[in-house]
């Protein structure tokens, strides 16, 4: 069911989330794996294979960038490589290192992923240019907040929603991350400071947004003998799932993410979740944008279609609430390092499960958790599961 | 972050620190130039439009008039059928007041971007372009019918621009 | 513990150019070809599919959104792999040894032709603090490791040009291959000296094409067909993204990745074990340095080897019959996949003029070329 072995996740580590970092990206990744390794308790040789998870080569500047992000990776003659899948690579990197063990090819699989945003000049935007389809895209001129903004009108318009209803989790998850020490925005605003902020592509507005980031966050992953040696307190990866829609984004209707709840079944299948809103306790979607988790929370079944904005509205989504989603503050609050939010995520769900979480902790007994990442032009959709 | 993990790694800086030479830095701008072969179907989607028509292909398996056109379908992943037009006018399917340049520079008058769905084409085949020819841009609502409004003949180069861009058409 | 093994083959290619095709049709065309030759249907029998790409070298950021559609992928579970389509064989063949999935696809492609700066792109992956502002033709580090290869074990320029003359020879009979000819030795070390010693007829130029794989555990691979070809064991590593601290003439990382695919694949005598080799030459003189470091030979011997005729069509131990880089043409990240194509066909007896007799065990080889030090090696055999 699980594998040919059970894999655990027995340490995480991440740097500081900020618009600019005076380190290259070889240096963040080597804090952040660095703290990883420490926080396992373990060292860069008990270490049998390394996973790089970074997205588009264009920020940092170099042509295949896994390969110069190696030695900070700590992949110094290891079997190593490199997954990329857009926004998704963040959750989508521990997937592969799940498998790496899970196969039976190693023990141990360290998991990093990292993105130098700020090296793009003037400024990081500019790389997304290049995502576009040359001929039925890039002729218009057109800018990354646009297909958000397209899919943000789409998913308002067909549940009735208005502004202030999405805005709630601007809210929720930058106060959530005043608690988080890396955040790069954690901040107390309101509904009426998002509805004021400046308009970007309507309904896009300047609070809606997550910010360009510099960041790195890494994990190491071990199979279960190697687990039981080390700590007492594994968390098991007990179900991944990723899945990709067709490159045609226009041939679609935007107010549902269909390869989110693909990649989502494929991973409760294995992870054996049958009822995922009373079977999780803590979720973390991906939320670049305020309406994103909204968006997610549906694709992931945790919620009927439309119903993701009723339950913010209620609480259920708070700390304290029944389910509780982005603890951590998210994107929104934490920061937007492409690869290394979604690595993030993951590890705030696994300090969750253990009781780490210190001011951001959700109550109660936390069993199982997942985070989602999403990427591509509104394609694609990663999950992983996670248990104690 | 773990309640276990004392120091946090990270040295942030400002961007007036890197403008004012404070930071040291490499600056490097890559030399990356391509040309992507069209290939069949974009090739002929390309041409159509330079005669002011827009050109669809066929999968008899699951029925689809899919714009843009492609060689494969890649739902039933079959070769396509064939090749047929569909009209220039559709509905707006989403869209959005755009404040902002493709570089980010920040805009006086908005552009109007949307996905329209084009009559004759299978549900929900849209394109992306621009809608203009409004005079106040809380007009624009969804499912509002629109048509495209091409360059002169002499001035079509082949390309999505050929379709300056859509206006509203009024309901009869 | 499940066998994996490869059930379908598909390739276009490889050509010089090829305009009448986007990247997409290309893809699609050879994608038809593999579940063809597999007996599938992408849209149902597949469980992964992993595409082998780098965004530079297609001329989009996040190239993963272009791939799915063409391969039969659409609302199917997809990932890019940055790397060699020979790491995308490792990853499936660890997706299938997990025992949650049966059938995985692995796509790579080159559309050089599309890419009008190459040589730019390449330099772009140098160091951008150390070493892009000394400028120059990132083939200079091609330069630098043969001159110091050659130093420490004596190699000759006559024996690195050999390689040359041997593998353009092979890949006339090759229909896929791109540069297959006819030189002489004399031609070769007469041709333009580029990075000294480097020459211009020892260097692989590129071109165009694409190769689909599809794999198979092994109760579904042996209900698909009755010629599998199994990968008994699979090895990858990378030594340092750094010029100034790598080994300049031992190619370590080919050695390590050697050194986890025999022990699984339990090769003890290589040289003896295996019947062929297909090994990456995007230069003429690496064809010899991995020989050395996948101990097919001891350390500065393949050049006598290669001299002696050992390496060739009839030799000893035949390397690479396809033709190489050298004759079929550089695929960038497909090149690996150049190698493994020609490891199946021999192992299947389809590799018509160019089929060794009596094959049983087969060598694949990558190395994502300058300025990485990141090698695969696949070890294939047609027996279970």
């Amino acid at each position: 069911m699980f594998g040919k072995k059970r894999v655990a996740i027995v340490g995480a580590g991440m740097t500081l989330f900020r618009r600019n970092m005076k380190e290259t990206g070889k240096e963040l990744s080597y804090e952040a794996t660095k703290m990883a390794l420490d926080a396992a308790g373990l060292e860069q040789r008990d270490m049998q294979s390394v996973v790089m998870g970074s997205a588009p080569d264009a920020f940092d500047g170099v042509h295949m960038k896994g390969e110069y992000l190696a030695d900070g990776a700590g992949a110094i003659n290891k079997p190593y490589s490199r997954f990329f899948v857009g926004g998704g690579t963040g959750v989508f990197t521990p997937l592969a290192g799940w498998w790496h063990v899970a196969s039976g090819q190693f023990d141990s699989c360290l998991v990093v992923t990292e993105e130098k945003m700020s090296s793009c000049y003037p400024h990081p935007q500019f790389a997304f240019t290049t995502i576009f389809d040359p001929i039925l895209e890039r002729p218009i001129g057109m800018n990354l907040i646009w297909i958000f903004a397209l899919e943000m009108h789409r998913y308002m318009h067909r549940h009735n929603l208005k502004k202030e209803q999405i805005a709630l989790v601007s809210v929720k998850n930058k106060r959530n991350a005043l608690d988080h020490p890396c955040a790069q925005l954690g901040a107390n605003i309101t509904v009426e400071d998002v509805l004021n902020s400046e308009i970007m592509c309507w309904p896009v507005q300047r609070l809606d947004v997550s910010p360009t980031s510099d960041g790195a966050a890494a994990a190491v992953l071990v199979s279960e003998d190697v687990a039981k040696e080390v700590t007492d307190n594994p968390v098991w990866i007990d179900g991944v799932g990723w899945c990709i829609d067709s490159t045609h984004w226009t041939n679609r209707d935007l107010y549902y993410p269909d390869y989110v709840e693909c990649a989502a079944r494929m991973a409760y299948k294995m992870a054996g979740i049958k009822n995922p809103p009373k079977e999780i306790d803590v979720a973390e979607p991906y939320d670049p944008f305020d309406y994103k988790e909204l968006h997610h929370m549906e694709g992931l079944l945790l919620c009927k279609k439309g119903e993701a904005p009723k339950l913010t509205a209620e609480g259920v989504t708070q700390r304290d609430g029944d389910l509780p989603i982005n603890p951590s503050g998210g994107l929104l609050g934490v920061g937007n390092p492409i690869a290394a939010a979604g690595m993030m995520k993951v590890c705030e769900i696994f300090w969750q499960l253990r009781g780490e979480a210190g001011k951001r902790q959700i109550p109660g007994d936390p069993r199982t958790g997942i985070a989602q990442a999403w990427g591509d032009l509104m394609q694609y959709g990663s999950v992983i599961v996670l248990r104690r | 972050m773990s309640t276990k993990i004392k120091n946090y790694q990270g040295e942030s800086i400002e961007s007036k620190d890197i403008k004012e030479g404070r930071i040291p830095t490499e600056k490097f701008k890559p030399k990356a130039k391509f040309a992507w072969s069209a290939g069949i179907a974009m090739s002929r989607f390309l041409e159509e439009l330079k005669n002011g028509k827009i050109i669809a292909t066929v999968c008899s398996k699951c029925g689809r008039i899919m714009v843009p056109p492609r060689i494969y379908c890649e739902k039933c992943f079959k070769p396509t059928d064939g090749w047929t037009y569909v009209k220039d006018t559709g509905t707006i399917n989403t869209y959005s007041i755009s404040f902002l340049a493709a570089d980010a520079s920040r805009l006086k008058e908005p552009i109007i971007v949307a996905i329209i769905d084009l009559d004759g084409a299978s549900e929900a085949m849209g394109i992306i372009h621009r809608i203009e020819e409004v005079q106040d841009w809380k007009e624009v609502k969804f499912g509002m019918k629109v048509k495209a409004v091409w360059k002169k003949p002499e001035e079509r180069e082949g390309a999505v621009t050929d379709i300056k861009y859509f206006k509203p058409v009024k309901e009869e | 513990m499940s066998e994996v093994a490869i059930v379908g083959v598909g390739c276009v290619g490889f050509r010089p150019i090829t305009p009448e095709l986007s990247y997409k049709e290309l893809m699609f065309e050879t994608a038809v070809k593999a579940y063809e030759d597999a007996g599938i249907n992408p849209r149902k029998d597949v469980d992964v599919f992993v595409t082998c790409a780098e965004d530079y070298l297609e001329g989009f950021s996040i190239f993963d959104e272009f791939v799915p559609d063409q391969l039969g992928a659409a609302l199917r579970h997809l990932f890019t792999v940055t790397g060699d389509g020979m790491l995308g064989l490792a990853t499936a063949y660890m997706l299938i040894k997990t025992g949650q999935f049966d059938t995985v696809v692995v796509e790579a492609h080159s559309k050089a032709s599309d890419i009008l700066t190459y040589m730019d792109i390449v330099a772009f992956g140098l160091d951008p603090i150390f070493n892009r502002p000394l400028g120059g033709h990132p083939y200079y580090v091609a330069g630098l490791e043969m001159n110091r290869y050659m130093h420490e074990t004596c190699t000759t320029m006559e024996q690195c040009a050999q390689v040359a003359v041997k593998n353009k020879k092979n890949a006339i009979e090759n229909p896929y291959a791109a540069y297959g000819a006819d030189v002489t030795l004399d031609q070769v070390l007469c041709s333009d000296m580029c990075f000294y010693p480097l020459k211009k007829l020892e260097i692989s130029t590129p071109a165009d094409g694409c190769i689909v794989m599809v794999l198979a555990s092994e109760k579904v691979a042996e209900k698909l067909t009755d010629k599998p070809v199994w990968v008994k064991g699979v090895g990858w590593c990378t030594e340092t993204p750094n010029l100034e601290t790598r080994d300049w003439s031992r190619a370590p990382y080919t050695r390590l990745a050697a050194e986890m695919a025999y022990k699984t694949a339990k090769i003890s005598n290589p040289w003896k074990e295996i019947d062929f080799a297909e090994i990456h030459d995007l230069f003429a003189y690496k064809e010899l340095q991995h020989m050395e470091a996948l101990k097919l030979c001891e350390y500065g011997q393949a050049g006598k080897l290669t001299e002696e005729g050992l390496t060739a069509l009839n030799g000893e131990l035949p390397v690479n019959l396809s033709g190489g880089l050298l004759g079929m043409g550089y695929g960038l990240e497909a090149s690996g996949m150049q190698k493994l194509f020609e490891a199946v066909l021999q192992l299947r007896g389809e590799a018509g003029k160019r089929q060794i007799p009596d094959v049983e065990i087969g060598l694949a080889h990558t190395w994502r070329g300058i300025p990485t030090t990141t090698g695969v090696v696949a070890i294939l055999s047609n027996l279970k």
